[in-house]
């Protein structure tokens, strides 16, 4: 049934050519954690990057790094390394890596992969098959870690 | 007393921002409960294990200190009218047929055990003299009346450590539970020991990650103004992660509960203990 419902989606969304240009998650090439291609033909908005590097139901970037250029939201989390200056210690390629699936960078780490639709355990029905951010999503916070280059 | 708990609250002034476990020492009405103690041999990744406690603020520690202050006693109290109420086809009450409840000492620090090939809790304890011995309907795993009889029953073991059985009938279960708590779940990707091993002393958003032991449960959270169970607590985890929860009262939940509570072997019982 479920199978059906997929399917039926992607023929439609193919027909109507609005995903034309976008990478799926499974298509996506790594060399050495870097993704070199943009995921979508759309350029990147810092800004709404931001707004998605903020909100908790998506990229919750905060729940594990503090961000000084979001310092008005408070309670930056410390699980993972500060993201000030992240721009000058990687190239876009490697944050698109890092962003898409950071596991292909840093082997086993506690950091979601937030461009993946399968590969995980007991996903809540609500969030099975689908992957945390979309590709313009992923591409939008990359443009906005490239803003971040004051340490 | 009073001197005492003012000590606790200057200790607490003093240690400042949260990083790692704080140094406070735990008094619960003048006896001093052990919240921190060296890692039992078959935990492989942690030196020392500390009890949740240590990684709450002040305001919420003190809580937990004075029996007058705490806010779960008000739950104890109505589970020590449930247990004289008699309920049932059977016409019992826990009163006709177990002396006291002071009887129970202890019981809370060997929980989950294996009886009859099975792993039982203190719910499933509990409930097999509801439905077995006072033809009554059994409870339902995390409500009011159960997290009120399980913290009045565990309460009875406060300040005794944790000390479970993984050997023998026990280790089949034992082995289950720690697979759980190492498999990644959910949309996450994430397993109990990325937090809970991993990270603990840290901040995640605004929450002061502890390493997730169960010595005070049921808990009462400042977050619900309620008693929740460990199960509960498994399901709400799970969730944050995207996963889909195992039954409260699942065998898989059952084999995680002994599980962790083997890694707070030696911890004391602090039930009922207060988080935020
Ligand atoms: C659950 C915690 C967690 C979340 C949520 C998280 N990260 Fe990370 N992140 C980490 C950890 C831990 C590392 C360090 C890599 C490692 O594990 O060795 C890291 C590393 C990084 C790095 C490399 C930083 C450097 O300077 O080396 C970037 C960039 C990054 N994360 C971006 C993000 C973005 C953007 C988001 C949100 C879309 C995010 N992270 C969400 C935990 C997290
Ligand atoms: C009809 C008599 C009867 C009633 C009523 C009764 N129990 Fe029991 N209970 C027993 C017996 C008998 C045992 C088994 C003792 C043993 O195995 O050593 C037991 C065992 C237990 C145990 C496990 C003790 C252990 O060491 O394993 C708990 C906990 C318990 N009862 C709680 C309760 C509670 C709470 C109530 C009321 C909701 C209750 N009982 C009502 C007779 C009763
Ligand atoms: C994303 C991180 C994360 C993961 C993964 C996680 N938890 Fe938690 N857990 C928390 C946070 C945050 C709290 C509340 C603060 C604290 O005590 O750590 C908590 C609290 C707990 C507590 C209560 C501790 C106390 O002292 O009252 C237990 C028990 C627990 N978790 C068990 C688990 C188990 C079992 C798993 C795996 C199924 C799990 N957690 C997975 C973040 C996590």
């Amino acid at each position: 049934m479920r199978t059906h419902l997929v399917l039926g989606l992607a023929a439609t969304l193919v027909t109507t050519g609005v995903l034309a240009d976008v990478v799926a998650p499974g298509d996506v090439v790594f060399v050495e954690g870097a993704v070199e291609a943009p995921l979508t033909g759309v350029r990147g908005d810092p800004k709404a990057g931001r707004a998605v590097f903020a909100n908790r139901k998506q990229g919750n970037c905060l729940a594990c790094h503090v961000n000084g250029d979001l310092a008005e939201l408070g309670f930056h989390g410390e699980v993972g390394p500060a993201l000030d200056g992240v721009a000058r210690r990687w190239s876009q390629a490697e944050l698109r890596g890092i962003v898409t699936n950071s596991k292909m960078m840093f082997e086993g780490t506690i950091m979601p992969a937030f461009y993946i639709d399968s590969g995980y355990g007991r996903p809540l029905e609500s969030f099975a098959g689908k992957s945390i951010l979309t590709a313009q999503q992923v591409e939008d916070v990359v443009a906005y870690l490239l803003t971040l280059k004051e340490e | 007393m009073i001197s005492g708990r003012f000590l606790i609250v200057l200790a607490i002034a003093a240690a400042g921002a949260a990083t790692a476990q704080d140094d406070n020492v735990l008094v619960v009405e003048g006896a001093q409960l052990v919240t921190e103690t060296r890692a039992p041999a078959h935990i492989e990744h942690v030196g020392t294990i500390y009890s949740g406690w240590r990684f709450r603020s002040g305001e919420t520690q003190v809580l937990q200190t004075d029996d007058f202050e705490n806010p779960a006693m008000i739950f104890v109290d109505q589970a020590m009218d449930l247990w004289d109420k008699v309920d049932g086809e059977a016409g019992k009450a826990c009163a006709s047929c177990h002396e006291n409840v002071a009887q129970f000492a202890g019981l809370r620090t060997r929980l989950p055990r294996v009886k009859n090939g099975e792993l039982v809790t203190m719910e499933n304890l509990i409930n097999a003299c509801r439905t077995g011995r006072m033809k009554a309907v059994p409870w339902k795993w995390s409500e009011g009346k159960m997290t009120a009889m399980t913290a009045l029953i565990g309460l009875q073991s406060r300040g005794m450590p944790i000390n479970v059985a993984i050997d023998g009938p026990a280790a089949s279960f034992w082995e289950k539970g720690r697979e759980i708590y190492y498999t990644p779940v959910g949309q996450l990707q994430m397993a109990c020991a990325n937090c809970h091993e991993d990270n603990y002393g840290l901040m995640i958003r605004a929450d002061h990650l502890s390493q997730g032991q169960s010595n005070g449960f049921p808990t009462y959270r400042l977050k619900n103004a309620k008693l929740n169970s460990i199960h509960g607590r498994f399901r709400g985890c799970m969730k944050n992660i995207r996963a889909i929860p195992y039954k409260e009262g699942s065998d898989e939940f059952k084999a995680l509960e002994l599980y962790l509570a083997s890694r707070g072997q030696g911890l004391s019982v602090e039930t009922p203990s207060v988080r935020n």
